[in-house]
């Protein structure tokens, strides 16, 4: 039995990593790209609520941009940005980027027009209006759509093997059918969805911890067609 | 040289356009294995997702089953089938059809949910049958939800139905795959091109699909 | 309709021990504040809720004792914000019920477009949708879909709450021309008393809990409310809403000075009374504020001076009196049916007829005491 759990964390030297160093790069790998994906699509989804017309021909693009294939992705990008993890961490980042806006979008129109005119009244001015009331209600549904992208890309990651062993814990899978050792595909698999699970709970706890005007654990989910585009 | 180049010597290549590695041949194999898989995971979450959702149960049972369905990297659940199984279609479809089914039955279920009640109300009230109101009630509503689940389902499996390549699959991204270990970006971005396309072609139709299919009635929003 | 009981205890017991016998033919009116269980009491009705106890009998017979598809099919059922179903159009959705139990397509639309008519829709919105309408014409287009299958019973709950008052008021005058017509059963259940006054034969007032407070026609529940609780609920001015049950026709008409709208200073100076028999009726009755006897009042503008005409006869005390308070000199016009004046009537004559038609009433609740007795 510990024969086999050494086995289960030995990694192999090629990877230059011991386990909890892939476990770390692969939650930089896909993270990094979630956060900048969240930082471009705050203001994008505050544009389209600013300016109505704006949303739709920007949700036909997200669309459009979602349905590239991650590989296809990759494979372009390599030309550009080599076999590094950047080629990688730049479709993640576009796919967050495409999960997060409608979601944004949809969480801050659920702000009620009573709400905003209370705000308004109250003094508020457009940018602390913003930052104090409509960015906090929407924080339910932002979450919502980081838990799907940050889920997406941890599963994503993987597929950056094939382009020269940029995918963290994917790598595994290569050196599992070449050094022919089973039992490091089972480590791919098990870490990565334990990470994806671990990272969705914590978002979880943190929206429970941002609303504490909602009830605990049954968020009320507003169907988001948007947000089902996750793990490709 | 650019990407534009590589595509265009790609598909100007005739060898490229004939036998078992040829375009037309690679392209039916991709449509193959997508409407497969799509057909298998459909069989599934869509009678599940329907019936849930009309009756408003089991929502958490099912959100449960598909944030596990998502948190399976799929690209490693196919390597390991392929090691558990060996090569061959199985091990291909059960990833495929693990990715798929999640999105299906969560938004069918959740699509069914958002129905507004007071028709469903009246329909009772006036003598429908549970079936009909299910059928001829519901499910008008519900589809362009409905369909966006099959939609996502469906770019979704196309696009890990390139990385089966990677397992020995046949499909389009054997292009990507071959040409990535042969050092032939030329292929590489032939491959990809295809498989965008396909996807892109993917969306066309089930655009068309929800023009033909749902009610003018319900379209607009 | 026969004798119905019926008891719904479901942890909280929504409906408690309620019998009524819901008269054929009219409109009966369950009235309460929320919670009193009105909405669980007509849904019984048609077995949307079954009952725990008691049984409910239509026609002397079980409803029970039928399918519950067949029951309901054989009811016509209109809800708060119509229920139309948004992927049909305007036709068939009113073709739901007759298609469903097998008529043809081209005899059910034909049917349809006869209903469109009857509840006051244009037929050019037959092919449109559900969203293309307004509030109003979708609770009408809910109406005609229940009249489809020209069902003996009519369940309507709330049918006219969610709309303005002005569309309800509209609403609730066609309801009852569509009554006349065709002399449904109908069981209409709202929280607004006054639409119970207006619309119902009979009308149960329900108390929380499932408690029927009383049950009596709107007339003698003005007069004589049974308990505290359901004059409360009928409000304060219940007396004047009362006279809304008294017919003006014994009403004496004077012929007294009216002038018509468009009346000059010099006519307005020296007033000769308008021929009875004038067909300016309408105007003229407006115009009663010309004839203030500063002689200024035309030059107000036209006075928007809602139902200034008492047609005797025809019109309740109420409306007289309301004519009566609302003319500026203290007498109203009197018309007859077709806009002519015949008279006016001072408020004096009203309230005499108010103090005979009240002296009536309590002969009528003696009489009805010996005869109990």
């Amino acid at each position: 039995m510990s024969d086999y759990l050494h086995d289960f964390f030995d990694i192999p030297s090629d990877l230059q990593h011991s386990w909890i160093g892939l476990v770390g790069l692969h939650l930089r790998e896909a993270l990094l790209p979630v956060a900048a994906g969240l930082l471009l699509a705050l203001p994008i989804a505050q544009l389209c609520v600013r300016f109505r017309w704006l949303y739709p021909p920007v949700l036909s693009v997200t669309t459009v941009l979602y349905a590239i294939p991650s590989l296809a992705f990759f494979v372009v990008l390599i030309d550009y940005t080599g076999q590094t993890e950047l080629t990688v961490m730049i479709p993640l980042a576009v796919y967050s980027l495409v999960v997060l806006v409608p979601a944004i979008v949809d969480g801050v129109r659920s702000v009620s027009e009573e709400t905003l005119a209370a705000a308004t009244a109250m003094g508020f001015g457009p940018l602390r209006r913003y930052f104090q009331v409509q960015l906090p209600i929407a924080v339910p549904a932002i979450i919502a759509g980081l838990r799907v992208a940050t889920v997406s890309s941890i599963s994503l990651v993987s597929v950056g093997m094939l382009i020269g062993n940029q995918g963290a814990l994917g790598n595994l899978l290569h050196d599992a059918q070449i050094y022919n050792r089973p039992e490091l595909t089972w480590n791919s698999v098990i870490t990565t969805a334990l990470l994806a699970i671990l990272v969705d709970a914590l978002l979880v706890l943190v929206r429970v911890l941002l609303t504490p005007w909602m009830p605990n654990g049954t968020a009320r989910r507003k169907p988001a067609p948007a947000l089902e585009d996750a793990a490709r | 040289m650019n990407v534009l180049n590589f595509v265009n010597a790609f598909f100007s290549d005739s060898a490229h356009w004939h036998g078992y590695d040829g375009i037309p041949a690679r392209l039916g194999e991709h449509v193959q294995y997508t409407l497969q898989a799509l057909l298998l995971a459909a069989a599934i979450g869509l009678p599940i997702g329907l019936v849930t959702g009309h009756y408003g149960r089991g929502g958490n049972a099912l959100s449960l089953v598909a944030t596990a369905g998502r948190a399976l990297p799929s690209f490693g659940l196919l390597v390991l089938m392929t090691t558990l199984l060996g090569f061959g279609m199985l091990p291909v479809m059960i990833p495929l059809v693990v990715l798929a089914v999640p999105p299906i039955l969560v938004t069918t279920y959740e699509a069914m949910r958002s129905v507004d009640p007071s028709p469903v109300d009246a329909a009772r009230g006036m003598g429908m049958h549970e079936s009909r109101i299910l059928f001829q009630v519901e499910l008008p509503v519900a589809l362009p939800l409905i369909l966006s689940g099959l939609r996502s389902a469906a770019i979704q499996i196309v696009s890990t139905a390139t990385i089966a390549a990677y397992v020995s699959l046949g499909g389009l991204g054997r292009y990507i795959v071959d040409g990535l270990y042969q050092r032939n970006y030329e292929k590489v971005v032939g491959g990809a091109t295809l498989v965008a396309v396909l996807a892109l072609v993917t969306l066309a139709l089930f655009w068309a699909v929800a023009r033909v299919a749902v009610s003018p009635g319900v379209r607009r929003r | 309709m026969e004798s119905v009981t019926k008891r719904y205890p479901d942890g909280t017991v929504a409906v408690d021990r309620l019998s009524l016998e819901i008269p054929d033919r009219s409109i009966t009116v369950l009235v309460g504040p929320s919670g009193c269980g009105k909405t669980t009491t007509l849904r019984m009705i048609n077995r949307m809720v079954e009952p725990s106890e008691g049984t409910i009998l239509l026609d002397g017979e079980d409803i029970q004792r039928q399918p519950v598809t067949t029951l309901r099919r054989s009811m016509g059922y209109v809800i708060q914000n119509a229920g139309l179903f948004q992927h049909r159009t305007i036709v068939d959705n009113i073709a739901t019920v007759p298609r469903m139990l097998g008529w043809g397509k081209q005899k059910a639309r034909a049917r349809a477009a006869e209903l469109m008519e009857r509840v006051g829709l244009d037929a050019a919105l037959a092919k449109r949708y559900p969203y293309q309408l307004s509030g109003g014409q979708q609770q009408r287009v809910g109406v005609a879909r229940a009249l489809a299958a020209d069902p003996p019973v009519l369940l309507m709950d709330e049918p006219f709450s969610a709309v303005d008052p002005v569309v309800r008021k509209g609403l609730q005058d066609e309801l009852l021309r569509i009554q006349d017509e065709l002399g449904k059963t109908i069981v209409f259940v709202t929280h607004d008393i006054d639409e119970a006054i207006k619309l119902g034969t009979m009308v149960a007032v329900m108390r929380t809990g499932g408690h029927l407070a009383q049950y009596a026609p709107p007339a003698e529940l003005l007069s004589s409310p049974a308990d505290t609780f359901v004059e409360d609920f009928l409000g304060g001015d219940r007396g004047i809403r009362r006279l809304s049950f008294f017919p003006s026709g014994r009403l004496e008409l004077t012929t007294g000075p009216v002038i018509p709208l468009d009346a000059t200073a010099e006519q307005i100076a020296a007033p000769t009374p308008l021929p009875p028999g004038d067909r300016r009726g309408r105007q003229t009755a407006r115009l009663e504020r010309a004839a203030r006897p500063d002689g200024r009042g035309h030059q107000a503008g036209p006075a928007p001076v809602p139902r200034a005409t008492v047609r005797p006869g025809t019109d309740s005390l109420r409306v007289a009196l309301d004519c009566a308070v609302l003319s500026p000199t203290g007498w109203a016009v009197a018309v007859d049916t077709d806009g002519r004046v015949t008279g006016v009537v001072s408020q004096q004559t009203i309230g005499e007829a108010i103090r005979s038609a009240h002296a009536a009433g309590r002969d009528d609740e003696r009489d009805d005491e010996k005869v109990a007795g």
